[in-house]
């Protein structure tokens, strides 16, 4: 196993799947001459071409809608969003084209493509180039949506996703693309989509986080385990198809949960987790399910304003003792 | 960026630019009188053979007949939703669609009962969708505006104003990735051409040459908005210049014309793999669709065009230059009236869909983990 990073790691992805299966192709906004805007799609131009390794004008409903196009006839888009910031020009494609086309065209055509590209908060770019929007597309049946939180997560569930047959939502979390990690070296290391992963076994609480909040939340257990609380780090890694059965095996067992994201929380994932358990495991409670959440405002600019944005370490931890009754 | 037109472009480039050189500034079809227009469908006609004629005749009528069907089946509560009919643009679809291949590609906008049945769907397929039941081309899951077969090349059905365009744009893009010599033909209303979604795919289709003709049906009105209303440029054929594609305007009242035009641009699209964008002037009869109140314009506004009934010209055409007596066409129509006549049956006696279907067709691949929550 080889230690790379999450960027090294879903630029093999592509490059095994493009590899591969030749109707599979990539396309987006300096995804090829300049080697990607973060360096995910470096020295794919130089080995798959131009035919397959497309630079596209900055036109995002255009080539969303293209790919899916496309999708109908045989071949197998990756559309990158250099950002998906970018995106909110695209979902007329994404929603009412790809997410639907299978159900209203009564089961003919079936849309194999990944949109793909970082999301969440960057570094002090402000309001309209750091946010999540998970829950936007979660929302769409038709959709699938995943969020990668480690290195071998990236590799394995973007190749899922490339193979999968229905248009997913593949959400890379732009501050983490630095982040290093054990990779296996076999080519067809896939992750089934809808596949949750416990991240640290704990017994007294658990903790669901995804993305950014998974290393946070691991440092939170951390510390708790110091303070004599064993948490239970849960990472659903596929946020549609939601892979519940394991989120609730564990508040079974701990009957005390955290929801973390960075996201805000009105009609957000942890809200609808929350949900989940609450009618699933009411019985097993011995708190309320407590999320934790990006703060409801824009993002901010200024540093200061911008961590007190992001839920922190602390704030996890304090969630937990709150749930605990510590 | 030279500003010549492409018409004028140096030698040098006139080679690459030919494709672009196809554009005609001739008066709006609605201003030429009757008489000029059977004396061109009647020059038109040479080198036709009888039977593509008649069979063009036939199907324009089919989709008269079935559009008449249509909103009477509707108004009967049997058709729900919306419902758009295509009654006065007959030509555009049939015309159009004359000069493709079966393994060619069609997709169009939510007025689309025409395209389906030209590119080859049954009235039966068609009729029972419209009817929401099991045996429609979609299942019964689509309806009006979301028809779809995948067998005869037709890709939808699409509700959102210029949707289509970025995926016909896409589908051209496969034919070329591919390497076949399939086109698409993307059809979609005049006020469509106002939505960045048109812009952005002609933009692309000429930077990559992709195999897509774009035929903007200009009916003169989005929903109750007219042309000059919306438009700033109102010459919708200029718009192709802007990208430099070809464009060329065309008159939608006559069949003939329409697929002369096509024909051209299918061969643009097959031999050189390069798109082009149609401007068809039509008008439609009947309102926006079948809840529409229609006081935008006037009665004598819409019997000023319906003289231009492109039915009517090419009956006319085809009787006065005695392709067709008038007592073959006329038996024509109660073939087309029988066959319109079966496909209510049909729809009517046909099943609802299974309430099962509900959750069908949802994911192409289903989950692993059955807990797991969609």
């Amino acid at each position: 196993m080889a230690v790379i990073t999450i960027r090294e790691a879903l630029n093999q992805a592509l490059r095994e799947e493009l590899q591969r299966d030749k109707n599979v192709f990539l396309m987006g906004e300096e995804v090829a001459a300049y080697q990607g805007a973060y360096k995910v799609t470096k020295g794919l131009l130089e080995e798959f071409g131009p035919k397959r390794v497309i630079d596209t004008p900055i036109t995002e409903l255009g080539f969303a809608g293209l790919g899916v196009g496309a999708a109908m006839v045989g071949l197998r888009p990756i559309v990158e969003f250099m950002t998906w910031n970018f995106s909110i020009l695209a979902t007329d494609q994404i929603i009412n084209s790809a997410a639907k086309m299978l159900y209203m065209s009564g089961g003919q055509f079936k849309i194999p493509m990944v949109f793909r590209g970082p999301g969440g908060s960057a570094f002090q770019v402000s309001s309209q180039h750091s946010q999540a929007l998970e829950s936007w597309y979660a929302y769409f049946p038709g959709l699938k949506v995943v969020m990668p939180s480690t290195p071998a997560d990236a590799k394995g569930l973007l190749k899922s996703a490339i193979r999968d047959d229905d248009p997913v939502i593949f959400i890379e979390q732009e501050r983490m693309y630095g982040q290093k990690g054990e990779v296996p070296d076999d080519e067809d290391f896939l992750i089934p989509l809808g596949v949750a992963d416990v991240k640290r076994a704990g017994t007294d609480a658990t903790i669901v986080a995804r993305s950014l909040m998974v290393p946070l939340a691991l440092k939170a257990a951390e510390e708790l385990e110091k303070q004599g609380v064993s948490c239970e780090v849960i990472d659903p890694r596929t946020i549609r198809p939601l892979d519940i059965g394991t989120i609730i095996k564990s508040v079974k067992k701990t009957n005390r949960v955290v929801v973390a994201e960075e996201s805000h929380p009105f009609c957000g994932v942890a809200g609808e987790i929350s949900a989940e358990i609450n009618e699933r495991a009411f019985d097993y409670l011995d708190a309320p399910v407590r999320r934790v959440s990006g703060a409801d405002v824009p993002m901010p600019y200024a540093k200061n304003l911008e961590n007190l944005a992001i839920p922190g370490v602390e704030q996890i931890i304090a969630a937990v003792r709150e749930v605990a009754y510590l | 960026m030279s500003r010549q037109t492409p018409n004028s472009a140096s030698s040098s480039e006139a080679k690459g630019r030919a494709a672009a050189a196809v554009i005609e500034a001739e008066p709006p079809a609605s201003e030429a009188s009757v008489e000029a227009r059977k004396a061109e469908q009647k020059a038109r006609i040479k080198g036709l053979d009888r039977e593509t004629l008649i069979e063009l005749y036939y199907q324009m009528l089919l989709v008269r007949r079935f559009e008449e069907k249509s909103a009477e089946s509707y108004s009967m509560g049997k058709i729900g939703g919306f419902c758009h009919l295509y009654i006065g643009q007959e030509a555009v679809a049939i015309g159009a669609i004359s000069v493709i291949r079966r393994d060619d590609y069609v997709l169009t906008s939510y007025r689309e009962h025409a395209h389906a049945l030209a590119k080859g769907m049954t009235a039966d397929s068609v009729m029972a969708e419209l009817y929401g039941k099991a045996t429609g081309c979609s299942k019964g899951k689509g309806g009006s505006m979301h028809m779809f077969d995948k067998r005869v090349g037709f890709l939808g059905g699409h509700a959102i104003v210029g949707g289509q365009i970025p995926l016909a744009t896409g589908v051209a893009f496969a034919s070329k990735y591919q390497g076949t010599d399939q086109v698409t033909l993307c059809f979609f209303g005049e006020a469509a051409v106002n939505q960045g979604a048109f812009h952005e795919s002609l933009n692309m289709a000429q930077l990559w040459k992709l195999p897509c003709i774009y035929i903007c049906e200009n009916n003169q009105y989005g929903m109750g908005t007219s042309l000059e209303r919306a438009m700033s440029l109102k010459d919708i054929s200029l718009k192709a210049r802007a990208y430099e594609l070809a464009g060329e305007i065309v008159d939608g009242m006559d069949v003939l014309a329409v697929r002369e035009a096509t024909e051209r641009a299918v061969a643009r699209a097959r031999k050189e793999s390069l798109p082009t964008l149609l401007e068809v002037r039509t008008y439609r009869f009947m309102g926006h669709s079948m809840s529409d109140p229609g006081n935008y314009r006037t009665r004598a506004e819409i019997e000023h065009h319906q003289e231009r009934d492109p039915l009517k010209l090419f009956f006319a055409t085809l009787v006065e230059t005695e392709t067709a007596s008038e007592k073959e066409l006329a038996d024509l129509d109660k073939r087309v009236r029988e066959e319109v006549a079966q496909s209510v049956r049909f729809a009517d006696e046909s099943p609802e869909p299974d309430p099962a279907e509900l959750y069908t067709d949802i994911y192409a691949n289903p989950l692993v983990s059955s807990e797991a929550v969609y």
